[in-house]
């Protein structure tokens, strides 16, 4: 994994364009994603959210089944 | 070698597992065998954007290079399990190398299925793997007429795909519906004149009962009835049988995938995920097998889990289905047996955008969503909380499997 990063957060991207609009992540983290309403596509409420949030988004990350998730940077 | 995992097939299921041990912090060797030698890749694009072209097939892997090499995993390509020695905790690959192992499991998720006492010809293509969809698609680009047998999913998919592609094509399903087994008869019915509409020729109540060809090239296929469909290329989209050949003489109970416990386990220290596992099973039910994307994943997390004692309980998913047909999408939480009533809680079928609520016994058995993605979760959550399971005795009597292919 990568080193520390300053103040701890997590760094984490979405590909809008594999999503299937299960909604998994938001079950998983709905403080960090939520769905748009027309077509259920994945919204990255907070691409850098707090390393507290760690293991729900590594969770969300591990259901989606499109892999849309990638988490790029994290703390630990 | 001794692994203390050992994880056979390095698909969607086989690295859940992976990913899942590793997220419980399991320290131990895990050794992920995959016959294939592609980098794990995804399926369900490969009737959808890679077959159509939007997507190059790469697009469809799972995991970037650095993503699997921070998994810390013995990942082996090309490696192919051929015999298992469940007592001696050995597995034999084709080559002839041993394993050890401590667990074992198996993720080798299905074969596609032929239509019976027919070798392959040119011109006819089943859909399972990468290699597959490239196959089709330079079929399809080549062909003119293209008829699809089998109306599951799988065909429904690849039927909307080579019309978008600009083909003549035609549907041969021998059930009074397409999709039957995953929507019902009402909500198969909306999926039949979505494709007619888009200018499908769909047969239904048409059993096919094998290929024509001629000097090795197909020619068309052939119906109960004796008329031949002309066709340049022929896509056989009959189902999947679970890949448990290499299993005979195992010792492990094999009837339609491999039989497990209400945790997933086969015998001790093996356990099946994904598409080959049946579970749940036990006196009296035969248990379920899931053919979907998401309960690969699920399975194979629950499993990890389990492994390191951190499971809450057996394994019983809410079953979830989606698939993407000229633009529309249809998602199914849950399940729509025979004989459901189903209702339409939420737009209309007039718009062609609803939620549909599927009802036995009083019970919220299934909910399915048409082109409605956002407003489904909240649905699902109420079949959570209603249905918690496909709980094997109840669900195999009225759903003997939900399979996504939908095996006429
Ligand atoms: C074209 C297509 C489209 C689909 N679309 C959808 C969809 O839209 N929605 C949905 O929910 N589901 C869809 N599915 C189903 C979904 O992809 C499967 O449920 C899922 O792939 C199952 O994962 P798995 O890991 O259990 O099995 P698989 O993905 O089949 O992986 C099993 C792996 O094991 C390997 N293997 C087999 N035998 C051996 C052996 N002896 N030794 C070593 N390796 C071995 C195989 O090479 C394979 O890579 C689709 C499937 C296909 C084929």
């Amino acid at each position: 994994m990568s080193a520390p990063q300053e103040g701890a957060t997590l760094e984490i991207a979405v590909d809008e364009d594999r999503c299937v609009a299960a909604g998994h992540c938001v079950v998983a983290a709905p403080e960090i994603f939520d769905q748009r309403e027309e077509d259920g596509v994945v919204v990255l409420l907070d691409p850098r959210p707090p390393a507290t949030a760690q293991d729900t988004v590594r969770e969300a990350a591990l259901l989606c089944p499109a892999a849309v998730i990638r988490v790029l940077r994290a703390p630990s | 070698m001794t692994a203390d995992v050992l994880v056979v097939g390095a698909s969607a299921g086989g690295l859940a597992v992976a990913e899942g041990l590793r997220r419980h912090g399991f320290t131990g060797t895990i050794t992920l065998l995959e016959r294939e030698r592609e980098p794990p890749y995804d399926r369900p694009p490969l009737s959808k954007q890679v077959l159509d072209g939007r997507w190059p097939p790469e697009r469809a892997q799972l995991r970037t290079g650095a993503e699997l090499d921070a998994l810390g995993a013995d990942l082996r390509l090309g490696a192919e399990a051929a015999a298992l020695d469940v007592p001696g905790h050995r597995l034999t690959l084709r080559d002839g190398t041993v394993l050890g192992y401590r667990t074992l499991v198996l993720a080798t998720g299905l074969h596609a299925r032929r239509l019976p006492g027919r070798p392959p010809v040119a011109g006819a293509y089943t859909l399972r793997s990468l290699g597959d969809s490239a196959r089709l698609r330079a079929g399809l680009l080549a062909a003119r007429r293209v008829v699809v047998v089998g109306a599951g999913v799988l065909g429904c998919e690849i039927a909307a795909t080579a019309r978008g592609l600009g083909r003549e094509v035609t549907v041969v399903e021998p059930a009074a519906h397409p999709l039957l087994g995953l929507l019902g008869p009402a909500l198969g019915a909306e999926l039949a004149a979505l494709h007619t509409e888009h200018g499908v020729r769909l047969l239904t109540d048409t059993p096919a009962t094998g290929l024509t060809g001629e000097a090795g090239r197909v020619t068309g296929v052939r119906t109960a009835s004796g008329a031949v469909l002309p066709a340049d290329a022929v896509v056989v989209a009959v189902g999947g049988r679970p890949a448990t050949d290499w299993l005979a003489g195992s010792g492990l109970t094999l009837d339609d995938g491999v039989v497990c416990d209400d945790r997933c386990r086969a015998a001790p220290d093996v356990y099946a995920v994904g598409d080959v596992a049946r579970f749940g099973a036990g006196p009296g039910t035969r248990g379920v097998r899931l053919e979907n994307r998401t309960n690969a994943t699920e399975q194979g997390l629950y499993v990890a889990a389990e492994l390191l004692g951190a499971a809450r309980g057996p394994y019983r998913p809410v079953p979830y289905v989606w698939t993407d047909q000229f633009g529309t999408r249809i998602q199914v939480h849950g399940t729509v047996p025979a004989g459901a009533a189903v209702r339409i809680a939420e737009g209309s079928l007039r718009e062609r955008k609803f939620v549909a609520h599927a009802v036995t016994g009083g019970r919220l058995v299934g909910v399915v969503g048409w082109n409605s993605p956002g407003r489904l979760r909240t649905a699902r959550a109420l079949l959570t909380a209603v249905a918690p399971a496909p709980a094997p005795p109840s669900t195999t009597a009225t759903t003997p499997t939900t399979t996504l292919t939908g095996d006429p």
